[in-house]
């Protein structure tokens, strides 16, 4: 989408970067001229929030790792040397782990915001797909960087997660001992997850880039799901009214995690990650970190073992099929009366999901955690696809004008 | 085209060919490295064999010795722990495999103590069949380390083994 305002170098030193490099017209076409549909509500403000936490886990991350040591002998004990001995290590540690959560709390908000308002269909498929990249990235990083800690938790979810790969029949075990680097989880192990833990939030940076370019050139959804018509009428330029909206949602958000950090820092944790990592015994019942639970209760519903791990992967898989899967031509669920229901349904499932991966896998949460997944899969393999077909769907408004009631816009030539 | 120049490569496309195939051997032997060096190195190699005096066992009685950075299950097992392995039909199993074809004398089983579901360490003497039970999955396993039910694909693996006397084994 084209601007409200060309970029004009205003100072000597402005024009002559601009004819060289154009970064500050880049930067200002981007971020302060670029338009944005004026109807947007406070869940659109997560990706600036995301793009906070990324930062901040960035950050906190490359000083933790001045005073962290990646030996198996010596972890355990620098993580306790940042708590107790580094300026400030403590506020620094628990503002790291608690960011990971807040971090996965603010994706999984902006995943179900696209899910709602069906930000994943056409023309946005790529930018939808790249989104489901960054979240597996993403998942791939919080996975490595709590084994960091190396206490029982740490160990022994690197023990179960690295034995998924055991499940590939012939070669599964040739790669589990090329992953660990040995027979077990171990110093190779160790070593090489904090060299990954440090590389991938840099990717993550990289293709975060890509899925914001691809943002700015199908341009922003909207709650009614119909695309900008009147630039002039229907948009206003990212700054001021993004940026502080944007800023407003921050502020809260952060409100949030600071009260995390600083009243309850284990509470999203486990009493079992302050016990050193001891290969020898398992703990009696290992959980993943609270974000990892719906695939974690995927996995253990299925009897079988490689079933279960491909059922695991492809939940997450599956999502980026979304635009496919949804053949419905009404893009938000606004106007979808049927989808509505079926969607808060999927939102009770997932979040069930997330809670029986927390409890035994036995009895009644067992039989729970079948139903739910099949239900999960049913969604998107036969409800979606089955509702576009089939669904009564509300008139879609004219344009964005007409939905917040003002005067229908004059067919301009140029419009 | 003509037939002509179909027929006849020219040295260009000669050298061209010959440049890409050097370039793409040139490239597999720069990753090989980068990716070998991830396997187990030569001190991780070089731990593969423990040795265990076996004659503090008491009859009943499991004792976990670490080899390759992974516990071994060492069980002195009791008769009746014998017989319930050996009676077992094995139409029973998930995974058959006779009671005399895991061990090499029937007092002593020895296992390594990996779950093979996802690689959590069972708990001896617990579970329906008395042989362990993993905490994690719910996998359980009898007293010859075979698996009786849960998510797990396969029995308990049996390592290489060697009694050395009647009172030492030499595992791996």
């Amino acid at each position: 989408m084209t601007g409200h305002s060309t970029y004009t170098p205003k100072s000597g030193f402005a024009r002559w970067l601009e004819r060289r490099l154009p970064i500050l017209g880049f930067i200002h076409e981007s971020f302060v001229a670029y338009p944005v549909p004026k109807n947007l509500n406070y869940l659109w403000t997560f990706g600036a929030i995301l793009s906070f936490m990324l930062v901040a886990q960035i950050v906190t991350g490359i000083v933790l790792a001045m005073h962290y040591t990646p030996e198996t002998t010596l972890a355990f004990d620098s993580i306790e040397h940042i708590m107790r001995d580094v300026n400030w290590g403590w506020a620094l540690r628990y503002a790291h782990a608690n960011g990971a959560s807040m971090f996965f709390l603010a994706v999984y908000i902006h995943i179900f915001r696209g899910m709602y308002y069906g930000s994943y269909k056409e023309p946005r498929e790529v930018l939808w797909i790249l989104g489901v990249v960054i979240f597996m990235l993403m998942m791939a990083t919080g996975f490595l960087g709590y084994v960091l800690p190396w206490g029982q938790m740490s160990f022994w979810a690197a023990t179960v997660i690295t034995n998924l790969f055991t499940a590939i029949p012939y070669v599964g075990n040739t790669i589990t001992i090329w992953l660990l680097g040995g027979y077990s989880v171990d110093n190779a192990t160790l070593n090489r997850f904090f060299a990954l833990h440090y590389l991938l939030p840099f990717v993550i940076v990289a293709i975060v880039g890509l899925h914001v370019w691809a943002l700015h050139v199908t341009g922003q959804n909207n709650p009614t799901g119909v695309e900008v018509k009147d630039i002039k009428k229907e948009t206003v330029p990212f700054t001021p009214y993004a940026t502080l909206k944007d800023a407003v949602g921050l502020v809260v958000f952060v409100g949030l995690f600071a009260w995390l950090t600083f009243f309850v820092p284990n509470y999203t944790g486990h009493p079992d990650n302050y016990i050193e990592a001891n290969p020898l015994v398992t703990p009696p019942h290992i959980v993943p970190e609270w974000y990892f639970l719906p695939f974690y209760a995927i996995l253990r519903a299925i009897p079988n073992k490689l079933v279960g791990v491909i059922a695991l992967f492809a939940s997450i898989l599956i999502v980026a099929a979304l635009p496919w899967l949804d053949t419905s031509k009404v893009r938000s669920g606004v106007y979808r009366p049927a989808f509505k229901k079926f969607y808060w349904v999927f939102v009770f499932v997932s979040v069930g999901l997330g809670y029986l991966g927390a409890q035994p896998a036995e009895g009644v949460y067992l039989i729970a955690a079948r139903i739910l997944m099949a239900y999960y899969f049913l969604h998107f393999l036969v409800v979606l696809p089955l509702l576009g077909k089939y669904e009564q769907t509300l008139p879609e408004p004219r344009s964005i004008a007409a939905s917040l009631g003002e005067a229908a816009t004059e067919e301009k030539p140029h419009a | 085209m003509s037939n002509a120049t179909k027929a006849e490569p020219s040295r260009r496309d000669i050298l061209f060919l010959a440049t890409g195939a050097a370039a793409t051997v040139a490239a597999g032997a720069a990753v090989w490295p980068l990716i070998a060096q991830m396997n187990p190195d030569a001190s991780t190699l070089a731990l593969a064999s423990t040795e265990l005096d076996i004659s503090a066992i008491p009859e009943g009685q499991i004792v976990t010795v670490k080899w390759r950075g992974k516990p071994v299950f060492v069980r002195h097992r009791t008769k009746q722990e014998i017989e319930a392995a050996q009676n077992v039909p094995l139409a029973e199993l998930p995974d058959p495999q006779a009671d005399s074809a895991r061990v090499q004398k029937a007092e002593w089983l020895v296992v390594v103590g990996v779950c093979t579901h996802l690689g959590c360490i069972p708990t001896g003497h617990e579970g329906e069949f008395h042989g362990w039970f993993c905490p994690c999955h719910g996998s359980t396993y009898d007293t010859s380390g075979r698996i009786r039910s849960g998510p797990a694909p396969s029995n308990l693996e049996v390592p290489d083994y060697a009694f050395l006397s009647d009172t030492k084994i030499k595992i791996g």
